[in-house]
């Protein structure tokens, strides 16, 4: 896929929905890079699952500090007016539906909004869960910031995820290098695609049918 | 007089048994009880079930109790990782069990256990492969599973300061699993820091009260107040 947005630009799309003041999850990988276009007068408050609220990346020449991590036990730091918590508090702010944002990444998603993103089903390789299936059901809106297409251009975008699930029905909205696509109970929705390709070319890479409600146009 | 205070790491697990349930602290390496973990190793104990949202890493701390063969099974949420070759090695050649926990079910697994509840119902997991074979119910629509609590024999964890009462502060997100394992243990050993007189500690911010703690052992090797 050519003329697709860049893995900065991709979290920077997403980042650009976030109201002033939610509370967020990033999850590991792509979407923690949404932490770098937040800006600091929104005040969104960012949630580590090891119990950070308000979590923010290090500044320049900052030293890391081994008790602060993010969840995937890179260094961080915290925003004035952040707190510490422990995990069942932690995790009470996912599944308890605190959170009004999770951004997550994702292998596979169905068009009826179920997500697959924490077990490739290989045989023998001991699964390693986190607390992806924690975020996946709690937060008001769960989002899943993904690549179009896997490497060997087969879609993520299906009719029904073929690898284990992480949550059933859980998804709101798919952010891709390509499109914005709501899940909606009447199926899948673009709302925003990217310049330079067009409805079929956007189809023909999608595993399931798509409607067109394009509201603009990705800059 | 109370004095929970133990001279050493090694007084604190002397009687850990064979086969017995631990509860380990840390998420990562931030609040590894690692001079805990290093006594328990020298101390001998075999055939453990450890409880950890992690499993170590190289060969330190939990990761070399693993090497050694010393833990029968592992319940964790992401025991993979760069430096998680001591458990991946384990696994494949069918030396240890393991179950994957997702990591608010195992939190509040122990959370219940600590509380005396006999389980809860959570969203988590419903309709994927890990709640295959558990009870599963629909409430006003939405689907939960049924999950027991997860008691500890002993829990070994880290954290900041302590008073001889064994009332607890802990340091920014080395916090995590210590004070729900603290409760959910018969017998909660912590390493902290340094000791604090009674007093000190403001009661408005004691994180874990002394009733959930069993014994406190001062490391002075350790890490974060070195950091400090």
């Amino acid at each position: 896929m050519k003329k697709g947005l860049t893995r900065q630009q991709m979290a920077q799309r997403v980042a650009r929905d976030i109201p002033a003041g939610s509370y967020v999850n990033l999850g590991i990988g792509l979407p923690v890079m949404a932490l770098d276009y937040f800006t600091p007068e929104d005040e969104i408050m960012v949630h580590s699952e090891n119990g950070i609220l308000g979590m923010r990346g290090l500044h320049e020449g900052e030293q890391p500090d081994p008790d602060m991590s993010n969840a995937a036990k890179l260094p961080v730091n915290i925003h004035a007016g952040g707190s510490f918590f422990h995990h069942a508090d932690s995790f009470a702010m996912m599944r308890g539906g605190h959170l009004d944002y999770c951004i997550l990444g994702g292998y596979q998603v169905s068009e009826r909004g179920d997500l697959a993103n924490w077990s490739l089903g290989q045989k023998n390789v001991a699964t390693a869960v986190g607390g992806a299936m924690d975020l996946a059901v709690g937060a008001k809106a769960v989002y899943v910031l993904m690549e179009h297409v896997m490497r060997d251009g087969q879609p993520r975008i299906v009719q029904e995820c073929m690898l284990p699930l992480t949550g059933h029905r859980v998804v709101k909205r798919i952010y891709t290098d390509l499109a914005v696509i709501d899940v909606r109970p009447t199926g899948l929705v673009v709302i925003d695609m990217v310049l330079g390709i067009d409805e079929q070319t956007l189809q023909a890479c999608t595993g399931a049918p798509l409607r067109f409600e394009l509201e603009d146009v990705l800059a | 007089m109370v004095n929970k205070i133990v001279d050493s790491a090694a007084q604190a697990v002397a009687d850990i048994p064979d086969g017995a349930c631990i509860l380990v602290s840390g998420f990562g390496l931030a609040g590894q009880p690692s001079e805990l973990l290093d006594a328990l190793y020298e101390q001998g104990a075999h055939d453990l079930t450890v409880v950890c949202n992690n499993s170590g890493s190289r060969d330190i701390g939990l990761a070399r109790l693993i090497r050694a063969g010393r833990v029968r099974k592992l319940l964790a949420s992401y025991p993979r990782g760069a430096e998680s070759g001591a458990f991946e090695d384990a696994y494949a050649q069918g030396r240890i069990e393991y179950e994957c926990v997702p990591q608010g079910t195992l939190a509040e697994r122990l959370r219940a256990a600590g509380a005396g509840l006999g389980g809860f119902l959570t969203p988590t997991g419903y309709g994927t492969e890990l709640a295959e074979g558990k009870e599963t119910r629909v409430i006003d629509g939405v689907g939960y599973v049924f999950e027991k609590p997860l008691h500890g024999d002993y829990a070994l964890v880290q954290a900041r300061l302590a008073d001889r009462w064994g009332n607890l502060v802990y340091r920014k997100a080395a916090r995590n699993f210590g004070p729900i394992m603290c409760m959910a243990a018969k017998v909660a050993v912590v390493q902290v820091g340094g000791a604090v007189p009674l007093g000190e500690l403001d009661p408005e911010n004691i994180v874990t009260p002394g009733i959930f703690v069993q014994r406190v052992v001062v490391t002075p090797t350790n890490a974060q107040e070195k950091r400090a």
